[in-house]
């Protein structure tokens, strides 16, 4: 479904982000992806929904390789995945309903889909009574939530979330999880970035952990007891992620 | 139907914003304008000065009348000239008479000969061709003389060429700046909708879906401004024709040309602007 095939990435300016980076993601599977801050988890994700192309090597995703992607194939898969950020990315000037309706008008879908499933979405994600509601009205974990439904209004295939819940509390983040899990539970990937290692620890899902841009553990090709988690990260001074837009 | 309506939609979310647009585009689609007015009055002036442009050949006396009629068939078929009037001598003597006024009685009945006037048609009033007539018409054997006064006729045709690379240097100018400033104006509203431009491309919308909004705004507001500025033109040559001299305004075509032209650089204007964004981020 998604392959990674020895793939690296430079920047003109800030050098190597990824190196020799090999991985493959099945059908359903709940993926974390580790690592210190500039390590390149989120040049990995981007790399994911074609936001930008591999120096080297070669991401397979859902049958588009990054090595011959037309815009138009790119624009066909971005509809068939889920990405969610820590930043929420709402459009403030829009109720929580009418910014998940955008992801499924921009599509050119009926009316009448449309509204059945903005409402199931949101019914899903727990939100159906603040539809109305404008983003500045909500907690941070209910604009991650408005997010996390927009991301699913087009029945992804994964779930791609960098940091979804950096920016929340201890108990935004918990439900958020949950809300992730059960995604995950219903038949989605979920791809998702952290570096939060307590939420890490305490789940039994795979870890692929990255430090200066390669990965340095993969739990399901290492047992678990080889999980360097312990060790403190090294931060990178100039992160060549952190500062990249899209 | 969907692009029109969310270009409809973003102008009343930022009802300033398109305002300011649609005047940014009229004024300089006005200096645009004006600059094409005052063209065309020069164009004008210098239509007007060359119709004068004509070849005499001057008749002996001798001149058979059958044969003079027969030349003059013969010279009104050459496909420069337009019209050919026989002057007598008798007309001749009573224009000089008229022109020169107090002096009239210096001419004397049989002292100014007969003569064939040529007139030529426009577009071949260039000295090589009123050359090539003149040397066509000396070949009759009663034609004593031919003027054309080529001194002249070679300076106005400089001339005429100068206002010509004058008016196109300009105008490409003109026209660069207008675009450049509507380009200018559009990639504001590209630059305030960046985030939900940013969202479409995440959720999969495709590059003409995005941008297909932004070009109706620029077709909307290059019309618009377009408007504006053919009523703010109109005004000035309104003012012009009140105060100081007599002048003449676009005919419909260029009005027509005007509002194309203003519709054409807005929606350039569009894709310039969308296109540089979306390559972008």
């Amino acid at each position: 479904m998604i392959r990674l095939t020895d793939v690296a990435k430079e920047y003109p300016r800030s050098g190597v982000a990824l190196a020799q980076i090999s991985f493959e993601v099945k059908k359903g599977e709940f993926v974390y992806l580790t690592g210190p801050s500039g390590s390149g988890k989120t040049t990995i994700l981007r790399l994911l929904y074609m936001d930008d192309k591999p120096s080297q090597g070669e991401v397979w995703i859902n049958g588009v390789s990054s090595k011959n992607a037309t815009g138009r194939e790119i624009s066909r898969l971005r509809r068939r995945l889920g990405i969610v950020f820590q930043d929420f990315r709402l459009l403030e000037d829009r109720s929580a309903e009418a910014n998940v309706r955008f992801a499924l008008e921009v599509t050119g879908a009926p009316k009448a889909t449309i509204r059945a499933k903005v409402t199931r979405v949101l019914t899903q994600v727990g939100l159906a009574s603040k539809a109305t509601s404008f983003p500045r009205e909500l907690s941070g974990g209910e604009q991650q939530r408005v997010a996390i439904a927009r991301a699913l209004i087009n029945d992804p295939f994964v779930l791609i979330a960098d940091e979804p819940t950096g920016n929340l509390d201890e108990r935004a983040t918990r439900s958020v999880f949950q809300l992730l899990r059960d995604i995950n539970s219903s038949g989605t990937a979920v791809i998702m970035a952290t570096h939060d290692l307590d939420l890490v620890r305490r789940s039994n899902y795979r870890t692929i952990e990255l430090n200066h841009g390669r990965v340095v553990f993969d739990s399901s090709e290492s047992p678990a007891s080889e999980r360097p988690i312990e060790e403190p990260w090294e931060v990178r001074e100039t992160p060549p992620d952190s500062t990249e837009q899209i | 139907m969907r692009s029109a309506r969310e270009a409809l939609t973003a102008s009343r979310r930022a009802p300033l914003l398109s305002a300011l647009g649609i005047v940014t585009i009229a004024f300089s689609l006005f200096a645009f304008g004006l600059f094409g007015l005052v063209a065309i009055n020069i164009r004008k002036a210098l239509d007007e000065v060359e119709e004068r442009v004509e070849v005499r050949a001057f008749l002996s006396d001798s001149a058979d009348i059958e044969a003079v009629a027969a030349a003059m068939k013969d010279i009104g078929d050459f496909p420069e000239v337009l019209r050919i009037d026989y002057v007598s001598k008798e007309k001749a003597l009573e224009r000089a008479r008229k022109e020169m006024g107090e002096f009239a009685d210096v001419f004397e009945a049989g002292v100014l000969p007969a003569s064939i006037e040529v007139h030529l048609r426009p577009g071949m009033r260039s000295p090589s061709s009123v050359r090539s007539v003149a040397d066509r018409m000396k070949t009759y054997s009663f034609i004593d003389d031919v003027r054309y006064g080529e001194e002249w006729v070679e300076k106005l045709y400089r001339l005429r060429n100068i206002a010509t690379v004058a008016g196109i240097a300009l105008g490409v100018a003109f026209a660069a700046v207008a675009i450049i400033i509507i380009g200018a104006t559009i990639r504001m509203t590209v630059l305030a909708r960046a985030k939900e431009i940013s969202i479409m491309r995440l959720v999969g919308a495709t590059d003409m879906f995005i941008r297909l909004p932004f070009l109706i705004d620029g077709l909307v507001k290059g019309v618009l401004g377009g408007l504006l500025a053919l009523v703010f033109v109109w005004v000035a040559n309104r003012v012009v024709n009140e105060y100081f001299m007599q002048t003449i305004f676009f005919d419909r075509q260029l009005i027509f040309l005007g509002v194309v032209g203003g519709a054409v650089m807005g929606v350039l204007g569009s894709l310039f602007s969308v296109g540089r964004h979306l390559r972008r981020i």
